[in-house]
């Protein structure tokens, strides 16, 4: 064992880390699963979700940009975090117009798929049928549904970080907060290809190749039949 | 302008929703006569608003929301809109034979829960039978083989519509171009292990509607009757065609209005008039003008439209139904039972045939071509001719979405058949019982409309009725 090596416990499972990975970074290769939304493998952490909120010592953090340490007790999968994930998922269903039900990402959203795992059928908070989201589809070969964005940010650090490009940014506060691009202006005035890192990242149907459409069939969509996480459990020795 | 002072108004209304309803507003004057009667449909138009700006290919996932009974047929609808949008005339042979099993499989379960779980508790016990017995468990407690055999040919034919579409709501099988899935081996041996018994009822439901019709021919002739025009899709060699043809129109004696009309023309064809009591719009044959050009769909208008029907079981039938008028189109509302019947064999008949043939199994699924602004997708739902035509801009967004639904088409034809129940048999009566009220349901189930007060599956008429005098002022107020 490495002097690098850091021995912690995740819902009193002893866990093995290296200095300087985050708690979901050693949760994933122990396969432990935290949801999460915000967090994709290769960008970096952003913290705004909150979906992936543990407790570490008793104390409330974010497993996406907590690094571990030695002999810290992380809380994962009990029912008080269960219930703030799914408040915070809700939330997120009745902020925007997510309409599964003819959503070409459905079966493919992470959102959804999440909101499967957690066990919400239906969310206890009213809708807000904002009206106020509209579509991009001036490119020519992608678009933007603001309908169905929950703000995670993905976009705007694969464009910068891994496309070299900044095409996405947010603007406004609050509830005003909006992905825009190249500041308000419109996806076909932006150097995006539909190649970009940045098109595939986004874990719901707000930014989406056209004419892809429903081309795969009901059944052999990514979470059909396996829910989401279930590759991260299983790395479990 | 009829004087419509001093009137007495009755008013039928659902109380239950299922999707869009209706209700019956009859007039009656001091000596209880019928003066007028009107069916209101309300009709969800707000999804023509809803698409507009959205994707094209959301169009026929997007559209099933509008109606949660027949949903496959509005896929289907946009689905064929679409592949001409995006520059597709011909589908391969695998896409286009697996969008008509699913077009099948609605068929024969849209029309095998019409006829077990609404129609028949009229046809069997009567219209004015007692309304505890007059119900789809009253047909389960003494008809028991029938129930239990309309409830497995609904589930045969939502099978086929999930092994086609995905899911039996809100599938997602019928894409731009084609299809994302074929059949399995393993699927079609499902089905054709089936097939005999569904074939085998379905003869049977058949035989119940005609004998129904032949031996009541008496009592069912004038019920709700009138003569009409016939609009259908027919297949370029006169046959009858379910998923795709031209358009044909025939006068009530069968003389034709027009034929092989290409339906993406249908705009000089057919046209929409609007009136101030009713929500709906109400359609009409161009060059006969508002007055004559309404015409009825949907079953009957397909057997009378069609010259033969291309499966030898349903082609007998086709016979032994048009000889009954002399080959001469029939227009007996009531004949709608019949003729459904005749439809859900003709569907079996035509699901055997699909699963038989091997391209159900091809892999070459979608095609793409150039990009084109506009298309009309038409298809003959299960309870007639359905329009979408849509205009897609050039960031592929939906700017322009028009729908006829069957149910639009028939509005003229299902208000004739209520004024003239009323006139036979509610006019003058000195009481009206709920026996009276049902005649006027029962003429409107012939049609079997999407509204929620055509179906009393639970078994309890889902029927308010108020008697309200011409201010408004409610007289007397009856709920079953
Ligand atoms: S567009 Fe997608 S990736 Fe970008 S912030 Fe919204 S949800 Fe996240």
């Amino acid at each position: 064992m490495s002097e690098n090596t850091i021995t912690f416990e995740i819902d009193g499972v002893e866990v093995q880390g290296t200095a300087g990975q985050t708690i979901m970074q050693a949760a994933d290769v122990a396969g432990i699963y935290i949801p999460r939304l915000c967090a994709f493998d290769g960008l970096e952490p952003f913290g705004s979700c909150r979906v992936c909120t543990v407790k570490v010592n008793g104390r409330f953090q974010s497993a996406c940009t907590q690094p571990i340490a030695e002999g810290i007790i992380v809380e994962n999968d009990s029912e008080e975090l269960l219930e703030l994930r799914r408040n915070l998922v809700d939330m997120l269903f009745v902020e925007g117009n997510h309409f599964c039900m003819f959503c070409e990402k459905s079966g493919n959203c992470e959102l959804q798929a999440l909101a499967y795992r957690l066990g919400i059928a239906a969310p206890k908070y009213p809708y807000m049928f904002p009206a106020d989201r509209n579509v991009d589809a001036t490119h020519k070969d992608v678009f933007i549904d603001h309908n169905r964005c929950i703000l995670c940010a993905r976009c705007v650090r694969a464009s910068r970080d891994l496309d070299g490009k900044n095409v996405f940014q947010f603007v406004g506060r609050g509830p005003q907060k909006r992905i825009a691009v190249n500041s308000r202006a419109r996806l076909v005035d932006t150097d995006l290809n539909v190649t970009d890192k940045a098109v595939e990242v986004c874990p719901v149907g707000a930014i989406l190749t056209k004419h892809v459409g429903y081309s795969i069939p009901v059944g052999k969509r990514k979470y059909d039949h396996t829910p989401i996480g279930a590759d991260i459990e299983a790395n479990k020795k | 302008m009829q004087d419509t002072q001093d009137l007495k108004r009755v008013v039928i209304e659902p109380v239950t929703r299922v999707e869009g309803h209706g209700k019956v507003t009859i007039l009656l004057d001091e000596d209880n006569k019928v003066k007028q009667a009107r069916l209101h449909i309300v009709e969800f138009r707000g999804f023509e608003r809803f698409i507009q700006g959205r994707p094209y290919w959301e169009a026929p996932v997007l559209v099933q929301r509008l109606c949660g009974i027949c949903p496959v047929s509005h896929h289907l609808a946009a689905a064929k809109a679409m592949d001409l949008i995006v520059g597709v005339d011909q589908l391969t042979p695998t896409a286009e034979k697996m969008r008509r099993l699913m077009h099948y499989g609605q068929m024969f379960q849209s029309h095998s829960l019409h006829f077990f779980h609404l129609a028949s508790p009229d046809l069997l016990f009567g219209f004015d039978a007692d309304v505890a017995v007059r119900n789809v468990i009253g047909v389960a407690a003494a008809h028991k083989d029938l129930a239990v055999q309309g409830v497995m040919m609904r589930k045969y034919g939502q099978e086929i519509i999930k092994a086609t579409a995905g899911k039996k709501i809100h599938g997602t099988g019928a894409i731009p171009g084609g299809v994302n899935k074929n059949l399995t081996i393993e699927e079609r041996d499902a089905f054709l292990k089936d097939i005999d018994q569904m074939t085998e009822w379905s003869r049977g439901a058949l035989k119940i509607a005609k004998d129904y019709t032949v031996e009541n021919l008496e009592a069912v002739a004038p019920f709700g009757s009138f003569d009409s025009n016939h609009v259908s899709l027919i297949r370029e060699d006169g046959a009858m065609d379910l998923y795709h043809g031209n358009l044909r129109a025939i006068d009530a004696q069968g003389e034709k209005i027009f034929d092989q009309v290409d339906y993406q023309n249908y705009l000089d064809y057919i046209v929409e008039d609007v009136r101030d009591w009713s929500y709906m719009k109400f359609p009409f044959i161009k060059s006969l003008g508002v007055d004559d050009g309404w015409y009825r769909v949907g079953p009957l208008a397909r057997v009378n439209a069609c010259d033969f029907i291309d499966t030898p079981e349903a082609e007998a039938a086709r016979k032994e139904f048009m000889a009954v008028t002399d080959g001469k189109p029939n227009n007996l509302t009531m004949a709608y039972h019949w003729a459904r019947m005749i439809e859900t064999l003709h569907s079996i008949e035509k699901i055997r045939e699909l699963l038989e043939d091997p391209d159900l199994q091809g892999t070459d699924l979608v095609l793409k071509g150039d990009r084109r602004p506009e298309g009309v997708g038409l298809i003959e739902a299960p309870r007639g001719t359905l329009f979408h035509h849509y205009k897609v801009n050039d960031d592929d967004q939906v700017e322009m979405a028009n729908l006829i639904v069957s149910t639009t088409s028939n509005n003229e034809p299902m208000n004739r058949a209520v004024s003239k129940v009323a006139m036979d048999h509610i006019s003058g009566k000195p009481e009206i019982t709920e026996g009276l009220l049902n005649h006027i349901e029962v003429a409107i189930r012939a049609y079997d409309p999407c509204l929620s007060c055509a179906t009393h599956a639970l078994g309890k008429m889902p029927l308010t009725v108020r008697l309200v005098d011409n201010d408004g002022n409610e007289v007397a107020k009856k709920s079953t």
